[in-house]
């Protein structure tokens, strides 16, 4: 068993590997043997170039840098943000009852058209962005972990009842833990969706930043500068993401290993 | 006499049916009166949905009555208590604790200290033939040691009285067998009173001192069997007797299984 899926695996690394060179080749020699002109799709060696010119005209290190830390900072708070009240709603119906109408309607609200909101609030500085990345990693995190609360067995919470648990040590024992699952799949997604969050922002309004070098690239007809922050925007995505895995593989090393596999 | 381990005493129980007035409640059960002597092993049988899990759960302090009481060791049951333990057909173990956590879920909700827990675990399990298992995740236990697991973790706050709600039903035949013999053994050597819910009619032979057989929904004891074959404490043997069949008809007989199967209802 082990063997073989070893061996599927590097595998599937090699071919992962020549499909990339495959892919590098045509993006560098496809459009132009199509006759398409670079500054629409500009070739990878030109993409390269501009980023290392980039790095030496634009400070691309100071900009990647504030993307990332607001991408941290709202996907941290956000997350947070969403547990807490997720864990609160989870253990009163009460208060769901009375806050679902808001919390759906906000829900259904397309979160990145706060953003001009909170730029005109704030100005030109990293909360907007922040703050859009929280309001969009809240819902995804949040739902998944007050789903969970719901949906514990009843039975599992009278077992700890006729051990005569207080409400918080059933809260502690048996809710939290089983909850852990489902908040991880929320995180993944929250991950994600930070990025987008912190790009709306900073596109909307800001003078610093990737989504900033995108619309700054956007209007000096830099096709290339647009390429090179879409690619960096997607690795610090892939970052926040993985990070969120590593987490997850120490936290939920109790499941079976079959599902750790799947659920990657 | 000699006061009872644990005692119902004109048992009542009302469910309100969902947004539903007075009129709409479901009498689960109604005036149920029995009582159990002090290391007495009783088997609760009855049709489906005639209100034994709600017996049961009323006994472990989940829920009160509606009209009756309940008394462990003359004392009145106003909620879950020290006294009373329960295992269910489900073995409850939660995912993300080792075997031995599991086990030592109850004591530590309880406040035991840690040493004194590990010790009580460690000596249960190996009772329970799972001392290699000590370590291991639920998921890596067969079905059966899991279930072995459960009633580890159940007798590891050394209740006075066990509620178990068809506890080995989702077992097969042999492991079964053998989770009963461990079971009738644990009880006798450790002198515990057992409520059993089961719809096994030869378990309930093979493993009580006395069957109490319930009517339809509104659930109440239509009839009192005491097993007069000795040998409680080793239910392998104990099947070998002959009268066991004769017991088993008489069950049958009482819960009219004959007549559903040749009828149509179920
Ligand atoms: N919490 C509850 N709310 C409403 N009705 C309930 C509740 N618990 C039980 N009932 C009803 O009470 C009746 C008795 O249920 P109970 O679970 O005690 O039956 P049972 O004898 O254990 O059945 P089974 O053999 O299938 O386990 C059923 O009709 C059930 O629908
Ligand atoms: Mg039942």
């Amino acid at each position: 068993m082990n063997g073989s899926s070893g061996m599927s695996l590097r595998n599937g690394v090699i071919s992962s590997a020549v499909l990339l060179v495959v892919i590098l080749a045509a993006w560098e020699w496809g459009p132009a043997a199509m006759g398409v002109p670079a500054y629409i799709i500009p070739p990878v060696s030109d993409v390269v170039r501009e980023f290392m010119i980039m790095q030496e005209t634009e400070k691309l290190l100071m900009h990647s840098s504030i993307t990332a830390a607001e991408v941290v900072a709202g996907f941290v708070l956000g997350s947070l943000l969403g547990m807490v009240v997720g864990y609160i709603l989870g253990m009163s119906p009460a208060t769901e009852l009375v806050l679902s109408p808001y919390i759906l309607a906000l829900q259904i609200a397309p979160k990145v058209a706060f953003a001009p909101l909170f730029v005109m609030w704030f100005g030109y500085t990293v909360y907007p962005k922040v703050l859009v990345a929280i309001l969009i990693v809240f819902f995804p995190v949040m739902v998944n972990v007050l789903t969970a609360i719901r949906t514990v067995d009843p039975d599992l919470k009278n077992l700890a009842r006729s051990f005569r648990a207080s409400r918080w040590t059933i809260f502690r024992k048996i809710e939290f833990p089983a909850a852990m699952p489902p908040l991880f799949s929320g995180l993944r997604i929250g991950a994600t969706l930070a990025v987008i969050g912190v790009v709306v922002g900073e596109m909307v309004g800001g003078n610093a930043g990737l989504g900033y070098l995108l619309v700054f690239g956007e209007g000096s007809g830099n096709t290339a500068m647009v390429f090179v922050s879409i690619i960096l925007l997607t690795l610090i995505g892939i970052a926040a993401y993985l990070a969120v895995i590593f987490a997850e593989r120490k936290v939920l090393h109790y499941l079976p290993k079959d599902n750790a596999a799947h659920s990657v | 006499m000699q006061q009872p381990r644990i005692e119902y005493k004109d048992i009542t129980k009302r469910f309100m049916q969902n947004g539903g007035g007075e009129g709409s409640a479901i009498v689960a059960v109604e005036d149920v009166t029995l009582s159990i002597k002090d290391k007495e092993v009783v088997s609760l049988i009855g049709p489906s949905g005639c209100g034994k899990s709600t017996l049961l759960n009323m006994g472990s302090g989940l829920y009160p009555p509606s009209e009756g009481e309940v008394k462990v060791d003359g004392e009145r049951v106003s909620g879950p208590n020290d006294h009373v333990a329960f295992m269910l057909q489900k073995d409850l173990l939660l995912p993300w604790r080792t075997i031995r956590q599991n086990v030592e879920l109850g004591q530590e909700i309880k406040g035991t200290p840690g040493k004194q827990r590990r010790e009580r675990a460690r000596e249960l399990l190996e009772k329970c033939h799972l001392g290699q298992f000590a370590d291991h995740y639920p998921h890596q236990l067969s079905g059966g040691m899991r279930q072995r697991a459960a009633l580890a973790r159940t007798l590891a706050v050394d209740p006075t009285v066990l509620l178990m709600d068809e506890p080995f039903s989702a077992l097969d035949a042999q492991t079964k067998m053998i989770l009963q013999q461990d079971l009738a053994e644990t009880l006798e050597r450790e002198g515990k009173t057992a409520l059993f819910i089961t719809h096994d009619l030869a378990e309930s032979v093979a493993l009580s001192d006395r069957i109490l057989v319930m009517s339809q929904r509104p659930g109440t004891i239509i009839s009192e069997i005491v097993v007069d074959i000795p040998g409680r404490g080793n239910p392998m043997e104990r099947r070998h007797q002959r009268k066991v069949a004769d017991y088993v008809g008489e069950l049958m007989e009482l819960l009219h299984v004959g007549d559903q199967a040749a009828g149509d209802e179920i």
